[in-house]
C-alpha cells in the first residue's frame, strides 16, 4: 500500500510541478522534422525544465495553425513566399536540413554505384525512359551492368514536402518536366505507382525488382537501400554525404533571400548535393502571447547551439554556422518582445 | 385465492388512476427517448451532408458538373485541374470485382456450414469467418503488400496475362506488366474483407428456414442442391441481399487496406493489373497536405462517395422491391 501511495504522491507532485513552472511552447506542422524536434524538446526539458509540445500534422496544417494563431510556431517543409509572410506578419527561417536521394533495386547494383542526372531522372519519371538499358542511363553508367527490364517507377501517394523538393529539382533540371508536370506536394504523375510515406516507398523499392524511387536520406540509410549518386549543377557527380548536403546549404545565397525563401535544390558548387531541403519555422512578429514567443526563441537558439550532434545522429543536417548567425540577427530585428 | 388477496392487501389501498398515470408517464418518456435517438441519426447525417457541401462548394463552383468526367488530376497546376473520373472508376471497379468474388464464395461457405458441414467442423469454420471480420483493415493492407501482392505479381498475373494474350477485350483487361500494386489486388483484398459480412448474415438467415419446408422437399426426393436452390435461397433472399449490401457498403468505402495496395494512380487503364485509386484512398492520401481548391476538391470527392453509396443502396432496395413483387409477396 505504501508503495502505491508513494507512486501516486510522486505522480501528483510531478503533475503539479510541470503545471506550475513550465511555460509550454506549442508548435505544429511538418512531419519530416518531427523526430529531431521531439529529441531536442526532450533534451531541452531535461536541461531547463521547459517543455515543448510539437504536433506533426503536416506542413499545410502547420501553416494554417500559425495563421490562426493557435500555436506558438508553425513548421513547414516548403517555405512561404515573402509577400505571404508580410501579409500574415510572420517571420520564417530554416531550422534543420535533410536530403532526398534516388534509390534503385537492380540485381547486382550496389549503393553509390550508379549515377543519374536531373534530365535522365525526369525522363524516367515522365515515362520517356522505360528500360534500364536505355542509352541515356548507359551513357552515365558505362561500368554498370544494366538489365533489359522495364523500370518500375515508385513515388509518394500522399502529399509531402519530399515530393515538393523532388519535383522542384526535376522542374529545374528538365524543361519538359516543368511544362508537363511542374512542382508541388502532390502532382499529376505521368507514370508509376504511389506508396504512402517514406516508409511506403522504401518498402516498395526493397520488394520490387528493377524499381526506382526517391526517399529521405535517413530512410535510405536506415533501410540499407541502394542509393545512387547525382550529377550536380556544376556538372560533377556527387555522392549523398553530410558534407555534400552542407555544401549545398552553404553555397545557397541566404543573405539575399527575403524571408529565407531559398529552395535548396540544384544549388551551385562542385560538392553540392542537388536535392537538399531545409525545413522551416514560422512565427508571428508580434505574437499574442509574447512570453511563449520568447520561450520558443530561446529553445531554437539552444537547438542551433547544442542540437547539432543529435541532428546528425538522426541523419539530419544541422544548418551551417554562417546561416545561424544570419537567423540570430533576424530574430533580434524582427521578433518583438 | 387466499394468497392473491393477501398480495392486494399488502399493496395497500389500490389507486387505479394513479397507477395508470404513472404508466402513462413512463410510456411517454420511453417513447420520446427512443424517438429522439432515432431523430439524432437524421440530424447527424444532415450535419455531415451540410458540412460536406459547404467544404466542397468552392470546387463545385470552379469545376461544375464536368468534375464527374474529367480524368486529369493535377493539384499542382495553376489553377489546379481536378477531375473525379479516375477515383470513381477505381471505386466502382474494385467493389464490383470484390463482390463478384465474395458473393459466390460467401454464399458457398454459408451453404456448406448450414446444410452440409459435419457437426464437429462447424465451430472452427464459423469462428474462422468471424475472426476474418475482426482483423483490422491495416493488417489486411500489410498482408496484401507483403504477401498477397508479390504472389499475385509473380505467379497469378503472369499466368493470366499469358492465357488471355491476344484475346479481344479480355486481352486488354488482363494486360501486363504484372504489378503487386493494382486494382485487381485491391479488389481481391476487399473480397476477403467483405466475405464475413456475406457469410455470417447468410448463415443466420439460412437458419431461419423452417425445417419442415426442407424436410418436405427432401421427402419428395429433392437433392441437397435442389433444396438449397428452390427452398432455402428463395426463402431467405431478402436477408442475403441485406448482407450483400452491407458488404458492398464496406467495399465502396474501405480506405486503409486499399491505399496500401492499389498503387494510387489517378489514370484510368484498361488493364485491371494496372495501378489505380479509389475515392477514399485519394482523400486519405492527399488531404493532410492539401489546401484551397485542392482540399475543396477532395471534400467534393467525399460528397461524391456519399452520393454514390446512397444511389447504390437505393438501387439495391429497388431491386429488392421488384423481386418481392415478382415472387408475389
Amino acid at each position: 500500500m505504501n508503495f502505491i501511495k508513494t507512486i501516486v504522491a510522486a505522480g501528483l507532485v510531478a503533475a503539479t510541478t510541470t503545471a506550475a513552472f513550465a511555460a509550454d511552447i506549442t508548435g505544429a506542422g511538418a512531419t519530416f522534422p518531427f523526430p529531431i524536434y521531439s529529441k531536442w524538446a526532450d533534451a531541452y526539458k531535461k536541461e531547463t525544465g521547459n517543455g515543448l509540445n510539437y504536433q506533426s500534422i503536416g506542413s499545410g496544417g502547420g501553416i494554417k495553425q500559425i495563421q490562426a494563431k493557435t500555436v506558438t510556431f508553425g513548421a513547414s517543409d516548403a517555405p512561404l513566399k515573402a509577400e505571404q509572410l508580410e501579409k500574415d506578419g510572420l517571420v520564417q527561417w530554416p531550422m534543420v536540413m535533410g536530403a532526398i536521394v534516388p534509390v534503385v533495386n537492380i540485381e547486382g547494383v550496389k549503393p553509390g554505384e550508379m549515377v543519374f542526372d536531373g534530365e535522365t531522372l525526369a525522363s524516367i519519371y515522365l515515362g520517356k525512359i522505360t528500360k534500364w538499358d536505355d542509352a541515356a542511363i548507359k551513357k552515365l553508367n558505362p561500368n554498370v551492368k544494366l538489365p533489359s527490364e522495364a523500370i518500375t517507377v515508385v513515388r509518394r501517394s500522399d502529399g509531402s514536402g519530399t515530393t515538393f523538393n523532388f519535383t522542384n529539382y526535376l522542374a529545374k533540371a528538365s524543361a519538359d518536366w516543368k511544362s508537363k508536370v511542374g512542382e508541388g506536394t502532390a502532382v499529376e504523375w505521368p507514370v508509376g505507382v504511389g506508396a504512402k510515406g517514406n516508409e511506403g516507398v522504401s518498402g516498395n523499392i526493397s520488394q520490387t525488382k528493377n524499381s526506382i524511387g526517391y526517399v529521405e536520406y535517413a530512410y535510405a540509410k536506415q533501410n540499407k537501400l541502394t542509393y545512387t549518386g547525382l550529377v550536380n549543377k556544376a556538372g560533377k557527380p556527387v555522392q549523398p554525404t553530410v558534407e555534400a548536403f552542407q555544401a549545398a546549404a552553404s553555397n545557397a545565397d541566404w543573405a539575399k533571400a527575403p524571408g529565407y525563401y531559398v529552395i535548396l535544390t540544384d544549388q551551385p558548387g562542385d560538392k553540392s548535393w542537388p536535392i537538399t531541403a531545409a525545413t522551416f519555422i514560422l512565427m508571428h512578429k508580434e505574437a499574442t502571447d509574447k512570453a511563449a514567443s520568447q520561450e520558443a526563441i530561446k529553445f531554437f537558439r539552444w537547438a542551433f547551439k547544442n542540437g547539432g550532434k543529435a541532428a546528425e545522429e538522426l541523419d539530419y543536417i544541422p544548418m551551417p554556422e554562417g546561416v545561424v548567425t544570419l537567423i540570430e540577427k533576424t530574430w533580434a530585428a524582427e521578433i518583438k518582445s | 385465492m387466499a394468497v392473491e388477496s393477501n398480495v392486494i392487501d399488502a399493496a395497500g389501498p389500490y389507486d387505479r388512476a394513479k397507477a395508470l398515470s404513472a404508466f402513462k408517464l413512463g410510456d411517454l418518456t420511453f417513447y420520446w427517448i427512443t424517438r429522439l435517438s432515432a431523430i439524432s441519426v437524421l440530424l447527424i447525417l444532415g450535419g455531415i451532408i451540410i458540412s460536406l457541401i459547404v467544404g466542397a462548394f468552392p470546387a463545385m463552383k470552379e469545376y461544375g458538373i464536368s468534375f464527374l468526367w474529367t480524368q486529369r488530376w493535377a493539384p499542382s497546376a495553376d489553377p489546379p485541374v481536378l477531375g473525379a473520373l479516375g477515383p470513381m472508376y477505381g471505386t466502382l471497379v474494385t467493389s464490383f470485382i470484390a463482390m463478384l468474388i465474395a458473393i459466390p464464395v460467401g454464399l458457398g461457405i454459408a451453404i456448406f456450414l448450414t446444410e452440409l458441414c459435419p457437426q464437429w467442423l462447424r465451430r472452427p469454420i464459423g469462428m474462422a469467418v468471424e475472426l476474418l471480420a475482426g482483423i483490422p483493415s491495416i493488417i489486411y493492407g500489410m498482408w496484401g503488400f507483403f504477401v498477397l501482392g508479390p504472389f499475385l505479381a509473380n505467379t497469378f498475373q503472369p499466368f493470366m496475362i499469358k492465357i488471355f494474350d491476344g484475346v479481344p477485350v479480355l486481352g486488354a483487361i488482363f494486360a501486363g506488366p504484372p504489378s503487386y500494386l493494382s486494382l485487381f489486388n485491391a479488389a481481391l483484398i476487399l473480397a476477403i474483407m467483405v466475405l464475413p459480412f456475406i457469410t455470417s448474415i447468410s448463415v443466420d438467415v439460412f437458419k431461419t428456414v423452417p425445417p419442415v419446408l426442407k424436410e418436405a422437399a427432401y421427402g419428395v426426393g429433392c437433392t441437397t442442391w435442389e433444396v438449397v436452390r428452390s427452398v432455402v435461397i428463395p426463402y431467405t433472399r431478402v436477408g442475403i441481399i441485406g448482407g450483400v449490401m452491407l458488404a458492398l457498403g464496406r467495399a465502396l468505402g474501405e480506405t486503409m487496406a486499399v491505399t496500401f495496395i492499389i498503387g494510387n494512380s489517378f489514370r484510368i487503364s484498361s488493364s485491371i493489373f494496372a495501378p489505380g485509386t479509389t475515392i477514399s484512398a485519394a482523400i486519405a492520401s492527399e488531404f493532410a497536405e492539401s489546401d484551397g481548391l485542392h482540399q475543396s476538391g477532395l471534400i467534393l470527392l467525399g460528397l461524391l462517395l456519399f452520393v454514390l453509396t446512397f444511389f447504390v443502396l437505393a438501387a439495391a432496395r429497388l431491386m429488392l422491391l421488384r423481386l418481392e413483387k415478382k415472387a408475389g409477396k
